[in-house]
């Protein structure tokens, strides 16, 4: 045993150690170096990461007597957040409805984009499209529609139609509607092109073709993508009432300007639960479409 | 045995049962459209009214005060090009900090959320709920909650996307590291390694390449979160944004939102370069 692992018998390190350390040295020498000339370019690189970390810190104001007395004033605000409280019953009325209205500009900005989104996928598809310049145009287009966040999409439908959901409806419609774009028309690419022959060798249209031969694969796809853009747009409709576009974000950013905070941490943790709920819900709706398309 | 007739009327039932639930699911659909609509205050008439104003916004975020097409005088367009280059180079340092303080602290954060380097159940659990935490919660209201304590200014905004990419990344990363190959943690444990050796040679190097590339998709996302976190007045172009959008000064709109895009799409065109190359290394290797 001692012969063979000199090291693990308890004795002090004999020769042989010293002779497999010099082995190993002589076999590896860059790994016994300590910093070598290999890793020059990473220490660049990370040199360069954190200049430009300390020049923004300095630049954006990040004294450490501002975050000190930031954090100092955070710690107070969570303490006048417990526990959260909507106040009154007559109060927690009006936030609920506030979160119905967030639903509801959430379920009618996606449908609207996903109705839209259909055709105009089709024609920002490789396979389908009448020809290039109208794919080019429809893909660009969607990339602008995505390019603009929607916040502003909902300040400058604010200024057409005025404040309230309705804005909030058609911001939602408007960055949907370039994801959706995007989306359908990957999802349509990707699709088997037999069917579609099968359908044509049978004497059927091309409307037929991608009525029978499309859109039977397509629908799982494309609900499923519906229902987690539904879930993800319940988040955006909650957040669009700061700019004034209806929903429960209005009264969020009203409670924290006047510093109510025990109801604000009550709103927030509405919108929390109500965000889980309908990400519970389109997790079930989605699997059972899912399920349908394995069958 | 079934006989034909039977399974073509099995088929049939089939089918029509399958029917029967899609427009089961059409009409419930229909009935929270219509719910929907009349709490979200949509009329017909109301957009019909206003899809022209629609139009004439973007024929008039087009023009210049004096009436031409903005692309006519781009100087006059791009008037006051120092200053919001100035504030767009604001947005994307502010983008860049958060993102590296929220990729540090999920680096740290990812290891205790991975149930293959933490056997405590607990400190997984726990680590899960405050990333789950960080990244529900819009970063916009983070940014709300942030001026009232920081006050006004982009430090505020750096620290609502930090914390949100925390989350986000905290999240992803872990994933990442649950995948690993354990060989070589078993090797170095097998040597007599801690947890950090273990971390520092075994982990690290199999999962460095995917954290950067996660960390600059996140960089991407975070120029666009805060473009518009000036709407709150955590910093970055969204507070002239927002006044010009207000004020109705119609061609500073378009060259504002012109900036925008096209930064936030050099950004996308630089970020997946460089990520395709930490990708292609890790195949490489």
């Amino acid at each position: 045993m001692s012969v063979l692992h000199p090291t693990h018998s308890g004795v002090a390190p004999t020769q042989d150690d010293a002779q497999a350390r010099a082995a190993l040295r002589a076999r590896y020498p860059l790994h016994f170096q300590g910093i070598h000339r290999g890793h020059i370019p990473a220490l660049l690189w990370a040199g360069l990461a954190l200049g430009l970390f300390v020049y923004g810190a300095y630049k954006l104001d990040m004294s450490y007597a501002r975050i000190a007395g930031g954090l100092g004033e955070l710690g107070s605000m969570v303490l006048r957040m417990i526990p959260p409280d909507p106040g009154s019953w007559h109060r927690a009325g009006i936030y609920a409805y506030a979160m119905l209205e967030t639903l509801a500009i959430a379920l009618l900005g996606t449908l609207m984009a996903a109705i839209a989104a259909f055709p105009l996928g089709f024609l920002a598809a490789r396979n389908t499209t009448i020809n290039r310049v109208v794919k080019f145009v429809a893909r660009r287009s969607f990339d602008i529609l995505r390019g603009v966040d929607i916040l502003i999409w909902a300040l400058i439908w604010i200024n057409v139609v005025g404040l309230g959901p309705f804005a909030g409806v058609l911001a939602l419609f408007m960055s949907d509607l370039g994801i959706f774009g995007k989306l359908f028309s990957e999802a349509i690419e990707a699709a088997d092109d037999k069917p579609v022959e099968g359908v044509l060798s049978t004497g059927g249209s091309s409307l037929s073709a991608v009525r029978f031969g499309i859109l039977p694969q397509l629908m799982p796809v494309l609900l499923s993508q519906v229902l987690y853009a539904f879930e993800s747009n319940t988040r955006s409709a909650s957040i669009i009432g700061i700019v004034g576009a209806g929903g429960i974000g209005l009264i969020l950013s009203e409670q924290i300007r006047t510093l109510e905070l025990q109801q604000m941490a009550f709103v927030i943790l509405l919108i929390l639960a109500t965000v889980s709920l309908i990400d519970f819900c389109c997790a079930r709706i989605r699997f059972s479409i899912i399920g349908e398309r394995a069958r | 045995m079934n006989s034909p007739s039977t399974r073509t009327q099995a088929y049939a039932q089939a089918v029509a049962a399958k029917r029967r639930q899609i427009w089961l699911g059409l009409l419930v659909l229909g009935i929270s459209v219509l719910f929907a609509g009349h709490i979200a205050e949509i009329s017909a008439s109301k957009f019909l009214d206003n899809i022209g104003s629609f139009a004439s916004y973007f024929y008039r975020i087009a023009h210049l005060e004096n009436g031409q097409w903005v692309i006519s005088d781009p100087v006059e367009w791009f008037w006051g090009w120092k200053k919001w280059l100035a504030l767009m180079g604001e947005t994307l340092l502010m983008a860049y900090v958060g993102t590296l303080l929220g990729a540090c602290a999920a680096l740290v954060l990812c290891f205790l959320a991975s149930k293959n380097m933490t056997q405590n159940t607990w400190v997984v659990f726990a680590t899960r709920r405050l990333l789950e935490f960080s990244r529900t919660v819009p970063e916009i209201v983070f940014a709300l909650i942030f001026v009232v304590a920081f006050s006004l200014g982009p430090l505020p905004g750096i620290l609502a996307l930090a914390i949100h990419s925390t989350g986000a990344l905290g999240k992803l990363f872990a994933e990442v590291v649950e995948n690993v190959d354990m060989k070589p943690v078993d090797g170095v444990l097998a040597t007599g390694g801690h947890w950090l050796h273990k971390v520092r040679f075994a982990v690290l190097p199999q999962v460095a390449s995917n954290f950067a590339s996660y960390a600059l998709l996140r960089f991407e996302i975070n120029v666009r979160g805060a473009a518009v976190l000036g709407f709150v007045g955590a910093g970055g172009i969204g507070q002239t944004l927002l006044e010009v959008i207000r004020k109705f000064y119609y061609a500073d709109v378009s060259a504002l939102l012109v900036l925008i895009i096209s930064t936030v799409m050099v950004i996308d065109a630089l970020t997946e370069r460089v990520r395709h190359r930490l990708l292609g290394q890790e195949r490489a290797s």
